[in-house]
């Protein structure tokens, strides 16, 4: 199966909505800190707070971690994937 | 078992001989475990609390018995892990490999198994025996999660204990174990994360390249696992330990497997898997929590900030219905009556002496311990808010408005402390986990108004403008803020470069309050302040006295008053007279003696005639200026103290109130140029 894989950055995952992290692109200290809470490539993340603007909510197995925009626009997930 | 992991010999159980030594018990765990609690509940009051060597970072330490045995335990910071990503994760894993405690006690939830074993897996590599208390079982149980602690202990290969530390269920069976393992009766023989194939060549070339040169008491294989990481610690330990031709080999391969330490992590997540497979025989059900029915309105952009600004308002009320009165009380029954009781005693004592006792040390110290219950009020509403979880919620509501200084939410509830006192507000900047923020925020804290200046404003502001004075009040209110948050986006460009750390926070669940948990809290911080008072205040307020009273007995011919005379000039940059430059300097130990200052230069004249006599005395101009610079100037010599403590530098003390002096004379001369350009 050859889907095209949709990769956005996770501010853009709307609330209620599922993805799959593909990769960080922030430097090697924030993402080492984002994967001791859980943060690691391929993992499942939803969406659970996000207006648009400031700070949002996601959960990851089962912790709910508030991002800066800036932190959550580093991050690479596919949408959708469960 | 992996057979590639040989230091597990490391793990056998060290027995320790009862009677011949106290044990040492380290307890180790991610924030929000309830770990503290878990502390309170085994030592009660048997536990004080320092500062890790060196570092602003909470030490507790205590004592707890064992059938009859004492036992110590120390609370080590609560980390996410134990790569060196911050000062409180470097005190965890150096705690553990040097000091080799006899039992490392990992707390995690059975309400979060698969976030919190995350730093099991770190210490289970570690060599020293392990013990797992699954807290929160209670919570679990809401959330329909059922976990079989004697198949999790089977996987994990380390004793498991079930508890919920909060109603100290479970805490029987964890003195038991504790004992076994001590004695040796029981070990741990955990069961390692893997590590995949292909980075376990990586890992064997660079233990090559290290061998021999592991300093102690760091485990070679441990070594290498954070090289491969990229820890900056462990990297920057072995790169003066290794020659330069070992070192360029391992930083080959490491450039070349830049991404390894996201698989390492990978690894330890599916270790994780495989330990929640077996345990977990039923996940959460699929409910709405009550955490996330809270947070639809506490995180909510508009009714988070409507619900906080409720929250703020009821703490003020608090204050001022309780926590002023009781303050105004103790002012002027206690500490007057001390000093008047001290007077009577010192009837022939030599005058020097009388003056030190009565004006020095009760007049400072105590003008400053009086404000001890709104500092207790202050403490508390910060222990209350945290241990429920609502911390958080403050913090993420807060973050765009802090952006504007480069901090982010984390900053914002230290600071609104400081319109209580400005000292439980510096000692709140420890819950900031970056030291960069934490160091910011403890600079443009002293700009926050606190009670004891606005009492100033509340006496002069009155006496100088009458009907105007509430104006005049909420512009000196909005001025400091304003300055505050000029400074802090100054100085985040000018000393940070802009940098802003990472807005990483996780939002705990809610919690009821744990009211031995904040007992203790609040009495640990205001013992710290008592503390405090008994030394660096008391010793500033003796030399503050010896300044205003030597060289003849009296404050108008004083050396104080002499400097007051010298620095005069400066003082008119601002339209001060010496009086008022005097006044203004009387206010280190306490804001409130700029209005006792006043009085005796005037000549003693009572409260009501003072007011006269200032607005007769001084142009409006001058006025303004003053009050501007009282509440802007050099903080109070307790604020100080705990700039002191809590920035660990005189150096940053003194440029803190060096800043200041600077912030209050620029706004005070600005303000007299431009009333007297007005024609005030």
């Amino acid at each position: 199966m050859s889907a095209i894989v949709e990769e956005i950055s996770l501010d853009e995952l709307a609330p209620g909505e599922h993805g799959t992290v593909l990769s960080f692109t922030d430097g090697r200290m924030v993402t080492n800190r984002l994967a001791s809470l859980g943060f690691t490539p391929g993992v499942g993340v939803d969406m659970t707070q996000n207006y648009g603007h400031g700070p949002l909510i996601v959960t990851v197995r089962g912790t709910r971690v508030a991002l800066g925009r800036g932190e959550a626009a580093k991050i690479f997930v596919q949408k959708g994937l469960k | 078992m992996s057979d590639c992991h040989d230091t597990s010999v490391a793990v056998a159980p060290r027995p320790v001989s009862v009677g011949t030594k106290t044990p040492l018990i380290a307890l180790a765990g991610q924030p929000n475990m309830g770990k503290s609690t878990l502390f309170n509940l085994l030592t009660g009051l048997n536990q004080h609390v320092g500062n890790w060597s060196g570092k602003t970072i909470d030490r507790r330490e205590g004592i707890f018995l064992l059938d009859g045995q004492e036992c110590n335990l120390v609370d080590l910071p609560g980390t996410y892990s134990l790569t060196a990503n911050s000062p409180e994760e470097v005190i965890a894993r150096e705690f553990i490999l040097r000091e080799s405690p006899d039992l490392v006690i990992a707390v995690i939830s059975a309400a979060n198994l698969e976030r919190s074993l995350y730093l099991v897996s770190e210490l289970v590599t570690l060599p020293a025996p392990l013990l797992v208390v699954l807290n929160m079982m209670d919570v679990a149980e809401q959330e329909g999660i059922r976990i079989e602690p004697e198949v999790l202990e089977a996987a994990l290969g380390v004793p498991v204990i079930p508890m919920t530390a909060t109603r100290a269920s479970g805490a029987k069976d964890l003195l038991r174990v504790v004992g076994d393992m001590l004695a040796g009766r029981r070990v741990s023989m955990p069961h390692l994360p893997e590590i995949r194939t292909d980075h376990l060549d990586v890992l064997n070339e660079i233990m090559r390249h290290t061998l021999g040169y592991v300093p102690s008491p760091y485990p070679a294989e441990w070594t290498a696992l954070k090289l491969l990481e990229g820890d900056a610690e462990m990297t920057r330990a072995m790169r003066a330990a290794l020659p330069a031709s070992n070192w360029e080999a391992i930083n080959a391969v490491l450039i070349q497997h830049d991404d390894a330490f996201l698989a390492v992590a990978s690894g330890r997540y599916e270790w994780i898997a495989r330990m929640i497979r077996a345990a977990v025989v039923h996940p959460k059900v699929g409910q709405i929590s009550l955490t996330e029915r809270l947070d639809r309105w506490a995180a909510h952009p508009f009714w988070g900030l409507v619900i906080l600004a409720g929250i703020l308002g009821l703490v003020f009320w608090l204050t001022f219905t309780l926590g002023t009165p009781v303050q105004t009380w103790l002012a002027t029954q206690m500490v007057s009556r001390l000093a008047g009781l001290t007077s009577a005693w010192l009837i022939n004592a030599p005058s020097w002496l009388h003056d030190l006792l009565v004006g020095g040390i009760i007049g400072g110290v105590g003008s400053v311990t009086t404000f001890l219950p709104i500092m207790i009020i202050f403490f508390a509403t910060f222990a209350l808010l945290e241990d429920t979880g609502y911390m958080a919620r403050a913090a993420y509501v807060m973050d765009n408005l802090m952006h504007l200084m480069g901090l982010h939410g984390k900053s914002f509830l230290p600071l609104f402390l400081g319109f209580g006192c400005n000292v439980p507000s510096i000692m709140g900047t420890r819950t900031i986990d970056s030291p960069k923020a934490r160091l910011l925020t403890t600079l443009i804290a002293p700009l926050v108004p606190c009670t004891a200046r606005m009492a100033v404003v509340a006496f002069l502001a009155p006496a100088f403008f009458g009907s105007n004075a509430l104006y005049v009040s909420w512009g000196l209110v909005l001025l400091s803020l304003t300055l505050l948050v000029l400074s802090g986006t100054l100085l985040n460009q000018v000393i940070f470069q802009g940098q802003r750390s990472a807005f990483i926070m996780e939002m705990p669940l809610y919690h009821l309050p744990n009211a031995r948990t904040i007992g203790l809290l609040v009495w640990q911080r205001t013992m710290s302040f008592v503390k405090k008072a008994g030394t660096t205040i008391l010793a500033m307020a003796v030399i503050v006295w010896a300044l205003s009273y030597f060289p003849n007995g009296e404050l108008q011919t004083s050396f104080l008053v002499r400097f007051g005379h010298f620095v005069e000039p400066v003082g008119r940059l601002m339209g001060f007279d010496w009086r008022l430059t005097v006044a203004l300097l009387t206010s280190f130990p306490a804001k409130e003696n700029a209005v006792a200052t006043l009085g005796v230069l005037f000549g003693s004249s009572p409260a009501g005639n003072l007011s006269q006599v200032l607005t007769a005395s001084f142009s409006t101009a001058s006025a303004l200026s003053f009050q501007v610079v009282t509440m802007l100037f050099i903080p109070c010599m307790a604020t100080v103290a705990a700039v002191r403590q809590e920035t660990g530098s005189w150096r940053w003390t003194l440029f803190n109130v060096g800043m200041l002096l600077v912030i209050s004379m620029g706004a005070g001369s600005a303000v007299y140029h431009l009333a007297r350009f007005l024609g005030l």
